[in-house]
């Protein structure tokens, strides 16, 4: 089989163990670094260049990139690939995310890992492509059709880049399902310094393989191998398991099950519950100043960096104020948030949209703490000074 | 060695039991495809374990939930990027793709102009029955003129793909198309389709009586069947009418469809120069390295 990476090629074709590169590349890196084997891709600024890296490196690994006719064929090679038992992965922005929905669903229904790395930003329709904004927030969780959850993470730095797109492979593997790394335009064409983990430096989950006799397989229920686990043992394709793989609603054996309820109820439930159970295992957040702050940032992505930059400047001038930085988005982090707003008066939400996240986290912050948005839209980063007037108000 | 295989066999190895019966309608020409596929793979002595059937949406999309192996039923229109995926990932996999009119010219004509562009190594089965059969009638790219359906109630005016054609235009390593009703040629078409490198299409004229022949007075499957054998012409008959024929022969012939093997030629498929491409960059890494 061609797309087993060597990791030793791997490391020898990206060269020094510390470089300077933009986030775009950085995404790049890590998919070779996870074991990418297929990458599909399209044109589109802010992110090119991941398909540039890809198209140039992945064929000496021994991987294939292909420049396919658009996003929704992009989504769909990838899927393609992955039944064919490799890792796989796309690059995008908003227009391109939104014309990938309709597989991203397909993906969801038929538990197919791979990874979608979007570097955002904004719209509607074509908006203002090389600047970069935080557009697809909610597209990520709610954009397909459908009851469905979704796995996501935000880097906010060059070095995030890159170790978490290896971490959406290893949760894409873990849970069979498509993972989204929402990176930013801001961040994705940064330059900054990454150090390139060595073999022993980073860990990779593998994707569970059926095992078991073929006539006793199961393909979409609980895994045989795995007990507890809701995720289904994968049949990769020419392994003989002869699985039938359908976006339609399906029983446990994979056949339509379309006019069914308790199939669909079933399914759903299962396809949702695999990743929510988990959700505080997921939750995964980066505390600045909490301990006694009284007004404080949720943030993510790019707008953590002038957040950052903001609540030291506070702090100088006597005020409490402390932020909270998401790293993994979707499934949301309903508890850390909720214990946040327990503590503290007020949570300002910086975003380079008119408000995305604030949302959920309106949701699940308690009712007695107030939530607003620090809205910043037009292809510009907020200015420390302007989020320090948001904490001055809160204080 | 196909005689040697009875039907009850061929039931038995092939087809994917949990799934049956099928979706067809009586008189519907998929099932004879689905059989035409069967006898060509048996004839090629092909394990079932090595094959992926990938599909988009509708009734011909139902197709490869019905063979018993891996089988891949994606979104309308997508087959072919979904299929590009699997080819690339593991190219010892035969990849053949079920496809209707609608999903392989309409809604997913841009995938399968870029697929058979990029001679992507896979035989592309295309059922084309004229019309949008699953969801009740509708009016297809590939329609003829004058067609009623129920989204062209007043007669269709526009003009229709010929699927061959565009494919043979695009470069396509092999091409033909034939009528449901000729068993024979439709089981080689499939066989040298399967063989050949590259990107590889059988169009099959597949009749639908429910949405298509009812609403044009075609109603019984016979009178379908007639017309389709009526309005089909051997592509080197046309040609020689054509060129030779009466003005009457000219006249009667001119609106007919062509029928026939187009294309058929040898050429390296995409994944091939690619697993060519691969070699030499990684020979010329050891070579710089002196070994990895």
């Amino acid at each position: 089989m061609r797309y087993e990476l060597d990791p030793v090629r791997v490391r020898k074709i990206l060269g020094n163990k510390k470089q300077f590169i933009m986030g775009d590349m950085a995404i790049a890196y890590g998919g070779l670094l996870a074991g990418v084997g297929f990458f599909g891709g399209y044109p589109i600024t802010p992110a090119s260049e991941v398909a540039e890296g890809m198209a140039r490196m992945l064929p000496r690994a021994g991987g294939t990139f292909i420049q396919m006719e658009d996003e929704i064929a992009s989504m769909a090679a990838i899927i393609g690939a992955a039944w064919s038992g490799t890792k796989t992965m796309t690059a995008t922005s908003g227009p391109g995310f939104s014309l990938m929905m309709e597989n991203y669903g397909y993906a969801i229904m038929t538990e197919t890992p791979c990874v979608i790395a979007n570097v955002q930003r904004t719209g509607p329709s074509t908006g203002q492509p090389t600047q970069g904004a935080q557009g697809d927030m909610l597209q990520t969780r709610w954009g397909s059709h459908g009851d469905m959850m979704a796995i996501a993470l935000c880097p906010s730095t060059v070095q995030e880049c890159l170790d978490m797109t290896i971490e959406s492979f290893n949760l894409s593997e873990k849970y069979r399902h498509p993972v989204v790394l929402l990176a930013d335009g801001e961040v994705g064409h940064l330059r900054e310094k990454v150090v390139i983990p060595d073999v022993d430096e980073m860990e990779l989950f593998e994707r569970i393989e059926a095992t078991v006799d073929k006539d006793k397989f199961i393909p979409y229920s609980e895994s045989q191998t795995n007990p507890g686990s809701k995720v289904p043992d994968f049949p990769t394709f020419g392994s003989g398991y002869r699985s039938y793989v359908t976006g339609l609603t399906h029983n446990d054996m994979g056949f339509p099950a379309t006019d069914k309820q308790p199939d669909h109820e079933r399914l759903i439930n299962r396809l949702v519950s695999k990743i929510t159970d988990d959700r505080e295992k997921l939750t995964d957040v980066e505390e600045i100043e909490l301990e006694d702050a009284e007004v404080v940032f949720v943030t993510y992505g790019a707008s953590a960096r002038p957040a950052e930059s903001a609540v030291r400047m506070a702090r100088a001038k006597g005020i409490k104020a402390g932020m909270l930085r998401l790293k993994l988005v979707w499934p949301f982090p309903e508890k850390a948030i909720y214990d946040l707003s327990k503590k503290v008066n007020k949570i300002i939400v910086p975003e380079m949209s008119l408000g995305q996240m604030v949302h959920p986290i309106r949701e699940f912050a308690a009712k007695d703490c107030e939530v607003i948005v620090a809205p910043k839209v037009g292809g510009v980063m907020h200015l420390p000074v302007e989020l320090l007037e948001y904490l001055e108000e809160g204080a | 060695m196909a005689d040697m295989i009875s039907q009850a066999e061929m039931r038995e190895k092939y087809l994917r039991k949990g799934m049956l019966p099928t979706i067809f309608c009586n008189g519907c020409g998929h099932g004879s495809s689905l059989d035409y596929t069967f006898r060509a793979i048996e004839e090629l002595g092909l394990d079932l374990d090595d094959i992926v059937f990938a599909s988009g949406i509708g009734c011909s999309s139902r197709i490869p939930g019905y063979i018993n192996a891996d089988g891949l039923h994606t979104t309308h229109g997508r087959s072919l990027a979904f299929a590009t995926g699997v080819k690339a990932a593991n190219p010892d996999l035969n990849v053949v793709v079920f496809s209707g009119d609608g999903d392989a010219t309409g809604i997913g004509g841009n995938h399968f102009i870029h697929a058979a562009r990029r001679n992507i190594d896979m035989t592309v089965i295309i059922l084309n029955n004229f019309i949008y059969g699953m969801t009740g009638g509708q009016v297809a790219p590939t329609s003829p003129k004058g067609t009623i359906a129920t989204t062209a109630p007043y007669g269709n005016l526009e003009g229709a793909f010929d699927i061959s054609e565009l494919a043979k235009s695009l470069g396509a390593a092999y091409v033909a198309r034939w009528p449901v009703f000729y068993p024979q040629q439709p089981i080689k078409s499939i066989k040298d389709a399967i063989s050949t490198r590259g990107f590889s299409l059988v169009e099959l004229m597949s009749p639908c009586p429910t949405a298509y022949g009812r609403r044009n007075k075609l109603g019984n499957i016979k009178n379908l069947w007639d017309w389709y054998e009526n309005n089909s012409v051997l592509a080197e008959e046309y040609d020689k009418i054509m060129n030779y024929g009466t003005d009457e022969e000219k006249a009667a012939t001119i609106n007919k469809i062509k029928i026939g093997v187009f294309q058929h030629t040898e050429k390296v498929g995409f994944f091939e120069a690619y697993e060519e491409q691969i070699k030499n960059l990684m020979a010329n890494d050891d070579k710089k390295w002196g070994g990895v």
